[in-house]
């Protein structure tokens, strides 16, 4: 069920779902004259691409590049890429990488400043936005983006480099046809087909002899990118193709999550006992957070040169889970891997709605696959419901918490 | 609640120390003025009792300290920092005419204006009288704005009492009190031994019409709320100033989350019937 704060849409780009542009279909060999079109203009083209055992988003100069005939295979702390029957190119779900790598990347520098006769001069790291373009943006990711857009500018301070990236960026979406063991996009309301939030979206029609993308056009700049192509008018096989393919995935989901009361359910249960077993568990790794594609925390590093009259501020994704991120003068006001993971479940699928009007989780499952000891955020909601005090309880029943 | 939008939040910009006075054995007040020219917007009376700024010394790293002087003195930006780490101990340290980095002010402020025509009650711990100090100097120079000021004041030792001959001093105004308790006294000490709390019944006020505004450590908010409480003063009348790890003080670097609230942006000063159940689970 998809609650309505999971209903995060970026403004811009956003084809109304009733007056969607005419889909259009497009052979294989017209992805490339995409990725060409798209690097002509001036974007670096960012799409997946096997590397390390894993589909990983990098630069992409052609099809070539693209996982062909790749999907993987996940489970909680477990994934293995396997071949596929046929050549498809997006048959996959999700990899460790998400484009908050991009728009909101690992390591930013911020500032310089230098030593002066009069004290020291600070100076703004100059802006110098690359203009992405993003190829095999999920349902999932859209969303994610969305509540990153939500977190990085929606306040009264805004990250003015994440603005810069974000404005520049053309997003190519792509339908999900296969979802993983982890998923559980279904139950967030966040996939697995996308809605708005997109340049171009495409689905893979592949089998039959045939291999070709239903395109459809989210806005101005991607209807331009799609005149350009070689293209036919979608058939109405082709619609029924597509459809299909989402509801295969829909229908595939490995997980769910129940979001009905979830906010309060886990706002009102601190102290549940669950919290103790999943720290007997959790290795305070901090994998969940670097992989999740909406965690936005981040630290920062200054660092000086040797002669001491030059310093840098650079700013660098952070975790919960470290037990610097909570420290102050005494020691780190969550010690224990019990508050570090109750911290950011209870963030993720309840104080974020208080503090941005949605859930911080799309269902990616990507915590699930990365976690090396394999705790699975839907199996640990589950199990805090079940014995639950308070609200959110599954039988309504008045507790005390 | 909190000032305009700052235009470059994120750039440190210079001020410079034009006085270092010593409060205890590791605790200084310094008094900031920006560097000719390199300030072009600052105003210091636009900041608000209870906000903090972003303090950078150059080559070591930043940290949130509390505006602690008044806004009504005009031209500067007062600090006391306590050294207990790298970056506190080189601010402390930073002598008259040295260069620290500023970034601010953020944050929420004492409510001052909901304050007026009440008793006021200002509580402080150890280092929390700090943040305390410009709220309670704007309320002892509009004293005719508001009922009694009772400032209760509990401190580790004799040697750890912040601005002494302030305290003094405050203590002389008409229609105010101050009343001190040390956690360990020396053989010289003739007042209160014990904790801040302690102190609530000694000092007369209305708790049906009073606004109580605390800073201490959480241990001390949790119970000089509850003693509060206990004596009838509402929980939406009761204001604490909470302390978080802080690096953008801006509410994007997700460091000082306390449940729902950012404490650089909600915060510090959070009313108590928003904070309570939080405040009584550990490690929040």
């Amino acid at each position: 069920m998809r609650s309505d704060e999971a209903q995060a849409e970026p403004g811009e780009a956003a084809a109304g779902a009733g007056q969607r542009a005419p889909r259009r279909l497009i052979a294989r060999d017209q992805l490339g004259a995409l990725i060409q079109t798209l690097a002509g203009s001036g974007y670096a083209v960012i799409g997946p691409t096997v590397r390390d055992g894993a589909i990983v988003y990098d630069e992409v100069r052609g099809v070539a590049d693209l996982p062909a005939g790749w999907t993987d295979r996940q489970e909680a702390g477990r994934y293995r890429l396997e071949r596929r029957e046929d050549g498809a190119l997006f048959g996959y779900a999700v990899g460790p990488h998400s484009w908050k790598r991009f728009l909101h990347p690992p390591a930013e520098l911020l500032w310089r400043a230098r030593r002066t006769e009069d004290g020291f001069a600070v100076e703004a790291a100059p802006p110098s936005p690359p203009r992405f373009a993003f190829l095999g943006v999920r349902a999932c990711e859209l969303h994610a983006i969305a509540i990153q857009d939500r977190v990085f500018l929606g306040g009264t301070y805004r990250d003015t480099g994440y603005a810069a990236r974000r404005e520049g960026a053309f997003v190519v979406a792509v339908n999900c046809g296969t979802a993983g063991g982890t998923c559980f996009c279904a139950s967030m309301g966040t996939g697995p087909g996308v809605s708005a939030g997109f340049d171009l979206a495409l689905t893979e029609l592949v089998g039959d002899g045939g291999h070709a993308f239903l395109v459809e056009a989210g806005s101005e700049a991607g209807a331009t990118v799609l005149a350009g192509l070689a293209s036919q008018p979608a058939t109405q096989a082709a619609l029924a193709a597509a459809e299909a393919v989402v509801e295969g995935a829909r229908a595939g989901m490995g997980r769910r999550m129940e979001t009905a009361g979830l906010k309060e359910l886990l706002q009102s249960n601190p102290e549940h006992p669950r919290w103790d077993d999943i720290a007997a568990r959790c290795l305070a790794c901090a994998n969940c957070t670097m992989v999740c594609p909406t965690c936005f925390c981040t630290t920062v590093s200054d660092r000086t040169d040797l002669a001491g009259g030059e310093a840098t501020r650079e700013k660098r994704w952070d975790s919960c889970f470290t037990a610097d991120f909570s420290f102050i003068h005494g020691g780190a006001v969550r010690a224990s891997r019990r508050s570090r993971y109750r911290q950011w479940m209870t963030h993720k699928l309840a104080h974020w709605i208080d503090q941005f009007g949605t859930s911080g989780c799309v269902g990616c499952g990507r915590c699930i696959t990365w976690c090396p000891v394999g705790i699975d955020i839907t199996e640990e909601a589950a199990a805090i419901r079940a014995q639950a005090t308070g609200p959110g309880k599954p039988e309504v029943t008045h507790g005390d918490a | 609640m909190s000032a305009a939008a700052i235009a470059e939040p994120m750039l440190p910009r210079p001020f410079r120390v034009v006085a270092s006075r010593r409060e205890t054995g590791d605790t200084v007040t310094l008094e900031l003025v920006p560097l000719a020219g390199s300030v072009p917007d600052f105003a210091p009376d636009q900041f608000k009792p209870g906000q903090f700024n972003m303090v950078y010394a150059f080559g070591v790293g930043e940290v949130p300290v509390s505006l602690s002087g008044d806004p009504a003195d005009g031209g500067r930006m007062v600090h006391t920092v306590r050294a207990v780490g790298a970056v506190s101990r080189a601010i402390a340290a930073a002598a008259p005419g040295s260069v620290l980095g500023v970034r601010g002010p953020f944050g929420s402020a004492w409510p001052m204006a909901e304050a007026e025509g009440r008793d006021l009650l200002l509580v402080a711990g150890g280092l929390g009288l700090a943040p305390l100090r410009p709220a309670i100097r704007q309320a002892l120079a509009r004293g005719e704005r508001f009922g009694r000021i009772a400032i209760l004041y509990g401190s580790r030792g004799p040697a750890e009492i912040l601005y002494r001959e302030e305290l003094a001093a405050w203590g002389q105004r008409p229609g105010a009190t101050v009343a001190l308790t040390l956690d360990h006294a020396d053989a010289a000490w003739e007042g209160h031994v014990g904790v801040v709390p302690d102190l609530i019944p000694g000092v007369s006020f209305d708790p049906r019409n009073s606004v109580a505004m605390l800073c201490g450590p959480e241990v001390m908010l949790r119970f000089t709320a509850r003693a509060l409480l206990g004596a009838g003063v509402p929980a939406e009348r009761i204001y604490v100033s909470m302390e978080r790890n802080m690096k953008c003080a801006v509410g994007l670097c997700g460091h000082c989350q306390f449940g729902g609230d950012f404490i650089c942006r909600d915060g510090a000063v959070l009313r108590y019937d928003r904070v309570a159940a939080r405040l009584a689970v550990r490690e929040v």
